[in-house]
C-alpha cells in the first residue's frame, strides 16, 4: 500500500487555504466528473481520487491527522487497527455511498491508505455532494465471446451480486457492444426503481477471420496451376468448409464473395453477411531440373497476348 | 405503463427545488407529465433528471450550463459509437 499525496492530486500548495482546496477540487471535478466522461474508466479513477484527496484536505481534522503522520503514516494509530482487523479477517469495510451510482462504473471504496489512515469509519454521508440516489445504481459487466460463440444466439447465465440471470445474447453481436438487462441493478431507494445491468461484449479476434460488421474477411492460398489452369479450392467458412471454383488465369489478389456465409446480422433473423475471400498466389520454390526446363519452355513461347 | 413518480418527492429526495426540474422539463431536456395539476416524472427519465441534479448539485452548473453539456454528450455518445466500429474494421 503506497502513500498517496493529496495536495499533489488535486494540485495544490501544502498550505493551500480551505478556499484554495475547494476551488482546485471543483476545478478538477468539473474536468473528470463522471457523468460528463461517459464510458472513461480513466476518468472516473482520477475523480475518485480527486474525493479522496477532497475528503481527508477539506476536513480540518482529517487534514490535520495527514499533515501530522504524512509519509510515516504507518505509524498511526488506525494503521494499527486496520493491519489487526485485517489479520482477524475481517476487512474494514468503510463507508458505502463512496461513489454510488455514476452511470457506466460500479461502486468503489476510496483506496487502502485512506482506509488504514482514517479507519472504516471515514466516508459516508460527509462528502462533498454525493448523496445516493433515488434510482438504483447501474451496474456494469463484461463478457467475453469466441467469434463463433457470437455467430449464434445463445442463453447463457450470469451471477451478478449473488443472483443469477438468464440472458439471451443475439447472434451477430459486435465487439465493444454494450447491451443493458432493465432492472437489474442495484435495488433503488425509498421505493424508486432498480437500476440496470449493463453488460458490454468482448469479441476476441479470430486467427482466420477479419470482420467488418456482419462480413468477414479471409485469405486462401491458391497453387500456381489452379490459379493458372482454374480448379476447386476448399476455404474454411465459419462453421464448415466449402469448395469454389477458381476461373482459369486468376489473379493474386482476387477476391471472391460467398454469399450468405458471413455473421448473421444483428437481431435480423435470417439475414446473413458474406464472406470475401481474397486469393493468395503462392509460386512454387525447389523446383526439379525438369520444372524448371517445363517453365523455360513457356518462357520461350513467349509473353501470353494479354 | 411507464411508472410515475411525484416531483415533489424527487426535490425532496435530492434536496433540490422543484423549480430547478420543471425548469429541465421546460427546456426539453427531461420529459415531465401533469396529472390533475400534480407533476409527474416518468420512471423512463429517471436516470437522465439524477444526472442533471448530480451536474446541477456537485459541480453548480446551471440549467443553461446543462444543456450545453447534454447535447454535447449525446455527440460524444455518437463519435464514441462511430469510433468503435471502426476501431472494429481496422482490427
Amino acid at each position: 500500500m503506497a502513500f498517496i499525496d493529496y495536495y499533489k492530486v488535486l494540485g495544490v500548495d501544502k498550505k493551500a487555504s480551505e478556499k484554495d482546496i475547494k476551488s482546485a477540487y471543483r476545478k478538477l471535478a468539473r474536468k473528470y466528473h463522471p457523468d460528463l466522461n461517459p464510458n472513461d474508466a480513466e476518468a472516473h479513477k482520477k475523480f475518485q481520487q480527486l474525493n479522496e484527496a477532497n475528503e481527508v484536505l477539506s476536513d480540518a481534522e482529517k487534514r490535520k491527522k495527514y499533515d501530522q503522520y504524512g509519509e510515516n503514516w504507518q505509524h498511526g494509530p488506525e494503521y494499527e487497527q486496520a493491519r489487526q482487523q485485517q489479520s482477524k479477517g475481517q476487512s474494514g469495510g468503510f463507508g458505502g455511498g463512496a461513489s454510488s451510482g455514476f452511470e457506466g462504473f460500479g461502486g468503489d471504496d476510496f483506496s487502502d491508505f485512506f482506509q488504514s489512515m482514517f479507519g472504516g469509519a471515514g466516508g459516508a454521508g460527509t462528502r462533498g455532494g454525493r448523496q445516493a440516489k433515488y434510482r438504483g445504481q447501474d451496474f456494469n459487466a463484461e463478457l467475453r465471446l469466441g467469434l463463433k460463440e457470437a455467430a449464434e444466439t445463445h442463453k447463457q447465465t450470469l451471477t451478478v451480486n449473488g443472483k443469477n440471470i438468464r440472458i439471451t445474447i443475439p447472434a451477430g453481436i459486435e465487439n465493444g457492444q454494450t447491451i443493458k438487462i432493465a432492472g437489474h441493478g442495484g435495488a433503488g431507494v425509498n421505493g424508486g426503481p432498480a437500476g440496470d445491468l449493463y453488460i458490454a461484449f468482448l469479441i476476441a479476434d479470430d486467427p482466420r477471420f477479419k470482420r467488418n460488421g456482419s462480413d468477414l474477411y479471409a485469405s486462401a492460398k491458391l497453387d500456381i496451376y489452379t490459379a493458372v489452369l482454374g480448379g476447386d479450392v476448399t476455404v474454411d467458412t465459419l462453421d464448415s468448409k466449402v469448395k469454389i471454383k477458381v476461373k482459369p488465369e486468376t489473379q493474386n489478389g482476387t477476391k471472391v464473395k460467398l454469399k450468405g456465409k458471413g455473421l448473421p446480422v444483428y437481431k435480423k433473423e435470417g439475414q446473413f453477411g458474406d464472406l470475401y475471400i481474397t486469393y493468395e498466389i503462392l509460386i512454387p520454390t525447389n523446383l526439379t531440373e525438369k520444372q524448371k526446363k517445363l517453365f523455360e519452355e513457356i518462357r520461350e513461347e513467349g509473353p501470353p497476348t494479354p | 405503463m411507464v411508472n410515475l413518480i411525484a416531483t415533489k418527492e424527487i426535490s425532496t429526495y435530492h434536496d433540490v427545488e422543484y423549480s430547478f426540474i420543471n425548469s429541465l422539463g421546460e427546456a426539453g431536456l427531461v420529459k415531465l407529465k401533469v396529472v390533475k395539476k400534480d407533476t409527474y416524472v416518468p420512471e423512463t427519465e429517471l436516470q437522465k433528471l439524477e444526472k442533471m441534479i448530480r451536474m446541477h448539485h456537485e459541480l453548480e452548473i446551471n440549467v443553461a450550463g446543462i444543456e450545453a453539456i447534454i447535447h454535447l454528450l449525446n455527440r460524444v455518445e455518437q463519435m464514441q459509437e462511430e469510433l468503435r466500429v471502426l476501431r472494429n474494421r481496422v482490427r
